[in-house]
């Protein structure tokens, strides 16, 4: 596989869940299933977390919903030391390589037990601890960052690869092309993933380039490009896990097309009825990474509608009672706001934070 | 001691760096083999190699995009860009991911690394080759801003920047590379450059001259038609006191603050246009905090409120006579 032909689209599971034996990679039972309970997972933190925004519990969110593979799969293809650097659609990856859920929800709350101590709206997913480098907003930034660290592990001797998400829109941005150019030049040790999920916000993939496909665009810049079915967990594993491998054993970046559709709005601030017709939603419903991938192990024997219920139930569960847990805690010390713009705080951070001070001290007098 | 030109002190401070730190890095547009527009990474190709004296492609964004990926995972790029007037495709970059990662990331990511470039008229260049762009890299927090005036300064201010946690965007400029203007004309340098390890600190200003009657604050290319002015109106018995800032942000403030409570009076000179230029910044601060020792309004002395022209460079930058006119008026107030 790795076809030549960037056109054609990498699929191992069928629509009734059958896969072809040849292009299956034949995961042990046990990885299968965690695959399975971290698609779930995700979902049942996306649904929530959209109810709570709706509720007025959290402030903006960006759900990963009909994308699941995409994460799931790039988390059981890396190493723990593989950099990643995620878009907005990709900060659960680190939910499956092992971050607590506690610790992942307050980066949704922003308050003191957020590592990253309130600075980021939701759906900005970081921590050093697994490797998971903090994005911004713009788009395509994080592309040449990951050329640039998988370019310095090289320099270093490291085997670290990393790996850069973006979605369609962020291959019209200036940054995708010098991280291409860059990352092809100097043979970096990274995989670019382009979830193509047809929409940026509400401007359709056919307005981001006249290519027939993204996946094409990598030729032109001289590296393997891969178009996968993005709602096939197995088949995006198998090109994951080549491409990160080719990366590893010094055969050079490769792009991947994860070709799939963004089943809810953008965020929670957008309204997809006004800009697409819900029959072609319908449609890639039932093209469902998740319902998918449970009839391929439906198939095997290895699932049912029962233990299907069962997990959800015990999902739903555990995020509720994160939930609990999370929102109990209060928004981080206002005199936080001045740490971690420089190393130290240099005088006028200082006068500033002294300055917040004596506010707080006259309302408290006041 | 070794008499060197300003490029000859960044290429020193950029070989010890390099001898020094296996981390430390050289990148940009022909600094590879060729050793740079300005030769100032010449030679280090030779001895460092291509993967640390690397030529990229022409890509500002691409150079300081990769290079923040580069000093996220560990190493200490020194990017190039050729001219500081060819920063602003990087300018995201800078503005948005390097200024910003470690706040973000609740300090558990930095991206500490150099940003080098000529920056500054006085060469013929035109718009493209001339601007002094620094005003917009103050005013991002999370970054730091040096523009050294003469060899010394340029050695030690860059190593201590490749040293520093923080990203640096360091400026050079260009009009002095090489020589200072003494009586209208570029003499070479004659400036003894410490050997070996050379550090000067961010954030001090130097006193250049002492004086009574005024406070001169200035940077970069200007510093020396500052001295110039000050050197000439002595002889009309104004003493002028000239502080070179160096590091322009976090600025010396008790440098400037203590000779403003001294003098009374304040003249800022800077290449950049005036409107909400960095002189701007200065005069606030010391009206806010030495307003009842101030005896005359502070002055600014910089370019003017259009693009930089290439023919009529010398009466767009503000050069000496200029000077001289704003320290007496200011001293007559």
């Amino acid at each position: 596989m790795g076809s030549s032909d960037s056109d054609d689209l990498f699929e191992v599971i069928g629509p009734d869940g059958s896969a072809d034996p040849a292009l299956d990679p034949g995961l042990p039972q046990g990885t299968l299933l965690a695959m399975l309970r971290a698609m779930r997972r995700i979902r049942a933190i996306d649904a929530r977390m959209m109810m709570l925004q709706r509720q007025g519990r959290v402030s903006f969110y960006g759900e990963c919903r009909g994308q699941e593979a995409t994460p799931v799969a790039f988390a059981f293809a890396t190493e723990l030391t593989d950099w990643i650097f995620p878009a907005l659609r990709e900060g659960a990856i680190m939910l499956v390589r092992g971050f607590g859920l506690d610790s992942y929800l307050a980066q949704v709350y922003g308050n003191d037990l957020d590592e990253l101590r309130g600075r980021q709206m939701p759906s900005h997913y970081a921590s050093r601890s697994v490797a998971q480098v903090s994005w911004s907003s713009c788009i395509g930034t994080q592309v040449p960052h990951a050329v640039g660290a998988a370019w310095a592990a090289k320099l270093r001797g490291d085997r670290t690869v990393t790996v850069g998400f973006m979605g369609d829109g962020a291959t019209s941005e200036a940054d995708f092309h010098v991280a291409m150019n860059f990352a092809a030049v100097y043979r970096a040790p990274c995989v670019l993933c382009c979830q193509n999920n047809h929409w940026s916000i509400s401007v359709p993939s056919d307005r981001q380039t006249a290519s027939s496909t993204f996946a094409k665009k990598a030729v032109a810049y001289g590296m393997p490009g891969i178009r996968v079915n993005g709602n096939d967990v197995l088949a995006l594993f198998r090109v994951a896990s080549e491409a990160v491998e080719r990366a590893r054993s010094g055969g050079g970046p490769t792009f991947i097309e994860a070709f799939t559709y963004r089943m809810g709005a953008h965020s929670s601030s957008d309204d997809p009825s006004r800009y697409r017709d819900q029959r072609d939603v319908d449609e890639w419903a039932r093209r469902d990474p998740v319902a998918v991938f449970e009839r391929y192990l439906t198939a095997k024997g290895l699932w049912d509608a029962e233990r299907g219920a069962a997990l959800g139930a015990e999902l739903d569960a555990e995020v509720l009672e994160a939930v609990r847990r999370v929102e109990s805690h209060g928004p981080p010390a206002v005199l936080t706001m001045f740490d971690d713009v420089y190393a130290e705080r240099p005088w006028h951070l200082e006068e500033q934070r002294q300055q917040i001070q004596n506010e707080d001290q006259r309302g408290e007098d006041g | 001691m070794a008499v060197m030109n300003i490029i000859q002190a960044v290429n020193d401070a950029l070989r010890l760096e390099m001898r020094r730190d296996p981390s430390v890095l050289v990148m940009g547009e022909d600094v590879g083999k060729f050793g740079g527009v300005f030769r100032a990474t010449v030679g280090l190709y030779d001895e460092f190699g291509p993967d640390r004296s690397i030529d990229t492609p022409l890509s500002e964004g691409g150079i300081i995009g990769t290079a923040i990926g580069m000093a996220t995972y560990g190493l200490r790029p020194v990017a190039e860009i050729q001219f500081a007037d060819y920063i602003f495709p990087a300018f995201d970059q800078i503005v948005n991911e390097l200024a910003k990662l470690r706040y973000r990331s609740g300090g558990q990511y930095t991206a500490p690394m150099v940003i080098r470039a000529p920056c500054g008229g006085g060469i013929r260049g035109g718009h493209y080759h001339s601007q002094s762009p620094e005003a917009y890299f103050i005013h991002t927090a999370g970054l730091k801003v040096v523009m050294p005036s003469s060899p010394a300064d340029a050695k030690g201010l860059l190593i201590s920047s490749i040293r520093d946690p923080d990203p640096v965007v360091f400026f050079e400029p260009k009009r002095v590379y090489r020589g200072r203007p003494v009586e209208g004309r570029i003499t070479p340098w004659d400036q003894d450059v410490p050997e070996g390890e050379h550090t000067v600190p961010l954030g001090e200003a130097a006193l250049l001259r002492e004086g009574r009657h005024v406070t001169l604050a200035t940077y970069g290319a200007m510093v020396h038609e500052s001295v110039e002015a000050a050197r000439l109106v002595a002889k009309e018995g104004l003493e002028v006191e000239v502080i070179d800032l160096r590091t322009l942000w976090p600025v010396d403030v008790e440098a400037l603050v203590g000779s403003v409570k001294k003098t009374g009076r304040f003249v800022v000179v800077h290449e950049a246009p005036r409107t909400c230029g960095f002189a701007a910044e200065l005069v606030t601060l010391v009206s806010e905090k030495a307003f009842l020792h101030l005896e005359a309004p502070p002055a600014r002395v910089t370019g003017w409120d259009t693009p930089f022209p290439c023919t009529l460079e010398n009466d767009y930058m503000p050069m000496t006579p200029r000077i001289v006119d704003a320290l007496r008026r200011t001293a007559r107030f």
